[in-house]
């Protein structure tokens, strides 16, 4: 059985500085939640107060129903896999895995049937003898997961896990991550501020800024639809474009019109229906890169809007080239097949996806 | 020092760490008496009058607080057969440390920078032979060096004394700044290099601006060591040109007339002074100094 | 572009590639003189029949064993063992004590080191002034426990020559244990915050978690104070002179002043430079091995 966590009202000040400023979140019994936000925004701190790791200022922490604001880290009932793993340097693998069950009184027989179980999952089984410090960052990587789910906790927290790792192995890593979840079924609470991680690993992301929560999410919901200009701007690579514009009758419908441009971006039904604001009000027009391509047709079909811009820059990343270009003063970039990219200087027919639009009040940053 | 980022641990609560907490207040202020008490002895009797010292007792605060023992101390106590105080003393050693203090530290910077960042074949051989010299028992160099001192005319003088400290202290100014510069990266330097700058261009220009602390960790290290050295004093000169700590001990262990244990223990602060005011001023530097004298990166 | 740069140049750039080592070419030759060369000469002389003055006669070990033939000399060493021991333990155990618990947050931490660590500041010669006035039996502590009324209160260490050994141990200790302290405050600061997280997750408790966990990570940091304290203690000749001055007799002496005495006072040069070169091969054995390991680990 996996425990639920709950945090209300959660804060946490360092001195004169708030980093957690009043936090709400319920967390399912097995959900894989995912904390992203730039760095500073409190995301580890988060992870460290719901661990014991720091003390609360406010607020409630309940692990499985239970408040734990002032229990140690040791009767949480948690587990932690830390950046940099903080193995003990002098202690072989093997006392490594077990300390946490030493520490328990917990029988010989029990911590023997516990290694041997883990230490084959993880496949460090012929490693247990030696010192952290001959390991390679890896396996000492394999031996932090060990230690972590050796205890069997109802909770798992990690905190930036994969960062000390090259690309290759993280990649791999995060895949057996994500098995070893579904595997044990328990509630996982994971710090990064890779996307990537965050987007493949998550059942639910939390994106943070500034000591807040801005959205929390499953990541199809926080792709698609994020609340704010900075969710929509902190996931995706490349980021969403954002063209600041007002808004514009074009004959029936409603469009979008970018400062100093002629262009005229029409507003599907649907997002033309949420809106409120008037005409001549100041929105920002939200494109994903991957809804900008190159037209297919010289008539565009319904909610399709064609316009020839510049190229300015090419980026090839292989599976797909990025068009850099311009439009009334701000960069735009586009993904394009590699087949269809064409060479810096000439004009491109671009052809954008408007249901995909998303369209954000410049001054509270919202969604409509 | 550095902090830990630790403290917000949540702790068990309870009777029982409220207790372990008291009972640690209770060590470390145990322990502050003990390296106080000295210090409070020691101010304490200097400002007592002889008559009070035979009657009261060691800890009792003075009644009457005279200075009459500072000034004697300082200007008219008996040095052997000279009876001018510690006063001529402080200026030797003053002039013995000043001089030495600056050509150690400056000949070690230039020393630890050539080793360190300009390697060449046999440069770790060099250091590390340099580097024995920190550690030698000076015993051993003792006779060599007084006639060394005499055949160069300094026997018993204040520039014999500048030498010695400053040969013998150039093994450590440069381990310090060895350690420092060994930190320091060497593209900086391979920046200067391409930018045209020479050996003593990026010495001066790039490596001293950046070393101020490595520089004031080792002038403090080296005014503490050279302040209070009495070996090389006591071997190496004679009478008037005794630095303090040599006429601290004259004074206090001078078998003739009574015994002023309040004179003996205003000399002791006086001789103490400068090295204290060092510490209280600049006691981060000397701290990082003590463990670099650990030989440690 | 195949054009010779003028000679001159040539030579301006050959100096220039030189100059790191004209540089520390005569601190090193300095350094092999006064130190090297010195160690050399006094070495010699040790295996001379030297006496007011030194004379080059080579004649063996015979310095060597007049000097294991004089009782003084094997009071000095003995001495020096129970004085360095003595000194050693319990400077380290003070000072782990005291850099433990100044680690549990503790929040004067400033002022507090800053009083365990100012006798360091003293020379030895003002804390033998300092200790001797305390240690007097006629006017300091003993009188003192007397007079607030334990009247059989007997503490005259500094006059009895069984015990007087024991008083350069305590004035030591004072001066030196908060240098101990402050190396290992500044060794248990290095390890990794995320290490004592780890142990706080994983259940251990404060004790546990020094003696498990901290302390084996400190292994280097008790080797280096080791050898320092160590090294103090085989060079300790001002304290010695300025608290007992040797005595009672020579019951506190030491290799350092026994050198002393018999260099400077009575003028036995041969004997003399043999217990200097004693003590040098006794710090050799200790700081050699040391200084190679470290020296290897750093320029990794």
């Amino acid at each position: 059985m996996a425990s639920g966590i709950r945090l209300e009202k959660l804060r946490k000040s360092f001195g004169a500085t708030e980093v957690i400023k009043g936090i709400d979140m319920e967390i399912e019994p097995g959900e894989f939640v995912v904390l992203v936000g730039p760095s500073g925004c409190g995301k580890s701190t988060l992870l460290n107060l719901i661990a014991g790791l720091e003390t609360a200022t406010g607020g409630a922490i309940r692990i499985g129903g239970k408040l734990v604001n002032d229990v140690p880290p040791r009767d949480r009932d948690i587990a932690m896999v830390f950046q940099s793993y903080a193995l003990y340097p002098t202690k072989t693998v093997r006392d490594n895995i077990t300390f946490g069950m030493q520490t328990r009184r917990i029988p010989k027989d029990n911590q023997q049937a516990a290694l041997e179980e883990f230490s084959q999952l993880l496949q460090i089984d012929h490693l247990l003898d030696r010192k952290p410090g001959q390991l390679s960052g890896g396996q000492r990587q394999r031996v932090a997961m060990g230690r972590a789910l050796v205890r069997k906790p109802e909770v798992f927290l990690f905190d930036e896990p994969l960062s000390n790792l090259d690309a290759k192995l993280r990649i791999s890593m995060r895949t057996e991550i994500k098995k070893l979840h579904q595997r044990l079924g328990k509630t996982i609470v994971y710090v990064t501020h890779d996307q990537i991680e965050a987007m493949t690993l998550a059942t639910r992301i939390a994106v943070m800024d500034n000591g807040h929560i801005r959205q929390f999410a499953p990541p199809a919901d926080i792709y698609e639809n994020p609340v704010d200009l900075f969710v929509a701007g902190f996931m995706g690579s490349p980021p969403m474009n954002m063209l600041p514009g007002v808004l514009c009758r074009n004959g029936a419908a409603l469009a979008v019109q970018p400062k100093g441009t002629g262009l005229r971006f029409p507003l599907p039904r649907p997002l033309a229906d949420r809106v409120t604001l008037q005409d001549g009000d100041q929105v920002v027009l939200g494109l994903r890169p991957e809804s900008i391509f190159a037209a297919e047709t010289e008539l565009p079909g319904e909610n399709r809007f064609v316009f020839e811009e510049a190229v300015e820059v090419v980026e090839p990343t292989g599976p797909d080239t990025m068009i850099v270009f311009d439009i009334g003063g701000t960069e735009m970039i586009a993904r394009v097949r590699p087949e269809d990219a064409r060479p810096e200087g000439t004009r491109f027919r671009f052809e954008v996806d408007m249901t995909k639009a998303k369209l954000f009040t410049p001054d509270t940053g919202q969604a409509m | 020092m550095r902090q830990r980022r630790t403290s917000g641990i949540v702790q068990p609560k309870g009777l029982r760490s409220v207790l372990m907490r008291m009972g640690l207040f209770a060590v470390l202020g145990l322990f502050c008496l003990y390296y106080l008490l000295p210090l409070v002895v020691m101010v304490s009797t200097s400002l007592k009058s002889l008559a009070e010292i035979r009657e009261g007792t060691l800890l009792s605060l003075p009644q009457a607080i005279t200075f009459d023992a500072w000034a004697k101390a300082w200007d008219s106590a008996c040095v052997g057969v000279r009876c001018d105080g510690l006063k001529p003393f402080m200026w030797n050693s003053i002039a013995m440390a000043v001089p030495a203090v600056i050509l150690s530290t400056t000949l070690g910077a230039i020393n630890g920078y050539a080793l360190t960042k300009w390697r060449f074949p046999g440069a770790d051989w060099i250091f590390a032979l340099i580097l024995f010299g920190a550690f030698i028992p000076f015993q051993v160099v003792l006779l060599p060096m007084a006639r060394t001192l005499g055949q160069l005319g300094l026997a018993g003088t204040v520039p014999g004394l500048i030498l010695v400290h400053t040969v013998y202290g150039l093994a450590f100014t440069t381990l310090f700044f060895r350690n420092f510069f060994v930190s320091v990266s060497d593209g900086i330097l391979q920046a200067a290099k391409v930018d045209g700058a020479g050996f003593f261009g990026i010495f001066f220009r790039i490596v001293l601006p950046m070393s101020i602390p490595a520089i004031v960790v080792t002038v403090i290290w080296q005014f503490t060591q050279i302040w209070n050295d009495f070996l090389f004093g006591v071997a190496f000169t004679i009478g008037d040109s005794n630095p303090v700590t040599v006429a601290l001990n004259n004074v206090v262990n001078t078998s003739t007339g009574v015994k002023e244990y309040n004179v003996d223990m205003a000399a002791a602060i006086i001789a103490a002074l400068p090295t204290m005011l060092v510490y209280v001023v600049a006691g981060a530097y000397f701290v990082r100094g003590l463990s670099a004298g650990a030989v440690k990166g | 572009m195949t054009e010779h740069p003028s000679p001159r140049l040539q030579a301006e750039r050959w100096i220039e590639r030189q100059l790191p080592r004209i540089v520390v070419l005569p601190l090193f030759a300095l350094s092999l003189f006064f130190v090297y060369g010195f160690i050399a000469w006094t070495a010699y002389i040790s295996m001379t029949p030297s006496g007011v003055m030194p004379v080059y006669d080579f004649q063996g070990l015979a310095q060597y064993e007049r000097l294991w033939a004089t009782p003084r000399w094997y009071v000095a060493i003995l001495n020096l063992f129970v004085f360095s021991g003595l000194f050693i333990v319990i400077a380290m155990a003070i000072g782990i004590l005291l850099a433990i618990l100044l680690d549990q947050r503790v929040r004067a931490e400033g002022l507090i080191r800053t009083i365990y660590l100012y006798p360091m500041a003293l020379s030895f010669i003002v804390t033998g002034t300092v200790w001797k006035w305390l240690l007097n039996p006629g006017l300091g502590l003993q009188r003192f426990m007397r007079e607030v009324g334990f009247e059989d209160f007997t503490f005259d260490w500094l006059v009895n020559s069984d015990y007087a050994i024991y008083t350069l141990v305590l004035a030591a200790v004072w001066q030196s244990s908060g240098y101990a302290m402050a190396l290992f405050l500044a060794g248990l600061r290095s390890v990794d915050d995320e290490i004592l997280k780890a142990a706080a997750v994983d259940g251990a408790s404060g004790w546990k978690t020094y003696t498990s966990i901290v302390l084996p990570i400190l292994r280097p940091v008790f080797l280096s104070t080791v050898i320092i304290l160590a090294h103090l203690a085989i060079k300790s000749f001002d304290l010695v002179i300025a608290l007992t001055g040797g005595g009672p007799g020579y019951a506190t002496d030491m290799p350092a002043t026994f050198m002393y005495a018999f260099a400077f006072q009575r003028s036995e040069l041969g004997v003399a430079a043999a217990s200097a070169t004693m003590m040098l091969m006794t710090i050799t054995a200790i700081i050699v091995p040391y200084l190679y390991s470290e020296l290897r680990r750093t320029n990794r």
